[in-house]
């Protein structure tokens, strides 16, 4: 200590450990260490569990499904909205997959409200689009941090789920769907959309914001959920296997275009009717496949693998989507022992 | 691996390639655990600066390389301890490895799970394997743990720096320094 000439290596070395220490915890900062409030991908995904615990080597959500495979026939409409090659007439592969919203694999058809559809498009340039839809018109809430609100409060139920409905009252929509829509009996029945917004971008320049929809070409048959609990657990996979093995399912994509001043950015809020609607071509499912050993079962339905020609809105949910969905993939492949490839072993359900 | 150089600093090129490597490296490592920490929209644009950024710099350490072959470095000093020495070349060889080893395992990492490898102005680059469950957990384990050792060494490299720049004063910063030396040579 009595060194103190300028020559001391005590404040240098000061000022080095001072340098590594602030660096670090610059570095600790980012990554979130320091940060418990932070929604982060991995408090997302873990949100999503259920009680005992996730199904490893499955989805975190939406985890029980089938695959499938046919093509997109483009009629060229689309064209008009986006310089992606999917939209120039002509038939494209797809590869995609039916799904339950319910992180467990198991679940009982009957139980899950909510059915999804994962679908990728490819074309000859190499553009590959994604896209993961679900049934319900609008969604359940506006923003990712209300979704982590709700998976934390749906389990406790009753008051819980009141004092949620109070913080984000947008989900009452949601809720008088889920408790009214019809039910039906087969995915080939069912609309899958977007509800989410993203930018189309046309050969001119011009952006505009849209959302899209498949809808059905064969007529929703409702039926009780009752009814369909009463045809087996597994009855929806069972039936789109045989549907699609007597005959291709079809459904036609719409676009939904923007005006000034619609909510882009919140999927709880439906457009207003009289939208311009784009009729871009038919999605075709010609071959349904056990997921097992399937094409999608290590396929990522990452909203945010887009062509050319589309792009993020300002809509919050899809980087939330891909964050999560990644972070769920990191797992499941990881546990891929946990679900065994053959097709005996993975029908072996409930 | 490369020839002494008889001169006292790295040339003009090398501390230029040195300094703009390392804002974009700590660039990345920083980009890296921030976009894993977050569901915001911020996580796409981040993303893609990542993928941009990480293969930018595996072209400049490939060009890197070759000037370090071609060019050489300066002789350490004579009166280095032969321990920090030692640490020296070895953290210079894990500091280039891990240079070129990163964004291969990110391509790859990528690859493995059957992501479009998509930059950005939608440039797209090949898969570099083909998709596997297990090659992905390695590639995505390895990356990640790989990245930490990264910065580590970066923190040593920084407080061997500055150890030489304000505690020996041997001349070892001096001969990356971005700025313009006062004395143009010294004594080989």
């Amino acid at each position: 200590m009595s060194r103190s000439s300028p020559r001391s290596p005590l404040v240098p070395l000061a000022v080095i450990a001072l340098v590594v220490a602030g660096s670090a915890a610059a570095f600790a900062y980012t990554a979130g260490w320091l940060s418990p409030e932070r929604l982060t991908p991995t408090r997302l995904v873990a949100a999503l569990a259920p009680p005992g615990g996730p199904a490893l080597g499955h989805r975190r959500n939406h985890a029980k499904g089938i695959c499938f495979t046919g093509e997109f026939q483009s009629n060229g409409n689309g064209v008009a909205l986006s310089t992606a090659r999917v939209f120039t007439a002509g038939a494209w592969p797809v590869l995609g997959r039916f799904n339950l919203a319910t992180p467990n694999p198991n679940a009982a058809d009957a139980t899950v409200r909510v059915r999804g559809m994962g679908l990728q498009i490819s074309t000859p340039d190499g553009d590959v689009w994604r896209s993961a839809m679900i049934d319900p018109p609008i969604f359940a809430v506006s923003t990712p941090r209300a979704f982590y609100d709700l998976l934390q409060s749906a389990p406790k139920g009753g008051e819980a789920m009141k004092a949620f409905v109070g913080r984000h009252p947008e989900f009452t929509a949601f809720a008088t769907w889920a408790g009214t829509a019809p039910w039906t009996s087969s995915y080939a029945e069912d609309p899958f959309n977007s509800l989410n917004s993203f930018l189309f971008t046309d050969a001119g320049g011009t952006t505009r914001a849209v959302r899209w929809s498949l809808r059905p070409v064969a007529t929703p048959v409702s039926i009780t959920p009752d009814e369909l609990a009463k045809r087996g657990p597994n009855y929806l996979e069972q039936e789109i296997a045989s549907r699609v093995a007597a005959a291709p399912q079809r459904w036609t994509m719409v676009v939904t275009v923007a005006e000034p001043g619609d909510e882009t950015a919140d999927p709880t809020k439906a457009w207003p009717a009289g939208r311009r609607m784009v009729e871009v071509g038919t999605l075709v499912v010609n071959k349904v496949i056990a997921e097992p050993d399937g094409p999608c079962r290590d396929l990522n339905f990452d909203p945010m693998v887009l062509p050319r020609g589309m792009s993020v809105s300002d809509d919050p949910f899809p980087a939330a989507r891909s964050s999560a969905y990644a972070r769920s993939y990191d797992l499941r492949t990881s546990e891929a022992k946990d679900y065994p490839r053959t097709a005996a072993a993975g029908s072996a359900k409930p | 691996m490369s020839r002494p150089m008889n001169h006292t600093r790295f040339s003009g090129a090398q501390r230029l390639l040195h300094w703009t490597m390392a804002a974009g490296i700590v660039a990345m490592l920083f980009i890296g655990v921030g976009m894993l920490s977050t569901v915001a929209p911020s996580y796409v644009p981040l993303v893609a600066t990542h993928k941009t950024l990480g293969m930018a710099l595996f072209a400049l350490v490939l060009v890197r390389l070759v000037l370090r072959v071609v060019l050489g470095a300066p002789p350490l000093p004579a009166d280095l301890p032969a321990m920090m020495r030692f640490g020296a070349i070895l953290s210079h060889w894990g500091l280039y490895g891990l240079m070129i080893v990163l964004p291969l395992l990110g391509w790859a990492m990528l690859s493995a799970a059957d992501y479009p490898v998509v930059l950005l102005g939608h440039f797209r680059l090949p898969p570099i394997v083909p998709q596997s469950d297990s090659l992905h957990t390695l590639l995505w384990t390895a990356h990640r743990w790989l990245a930490f050792a990264f910065f580590a060494l970066i923190l040593l490299h920084v407080a061997a720096a500055l150890f030489h720049a304000l505690v020996r004063r041997d001349g070892v910063f001096e001969a990356m320094s971005p700025l313009p030396s006062g004395e143009p040579e010294r004594p080989a």
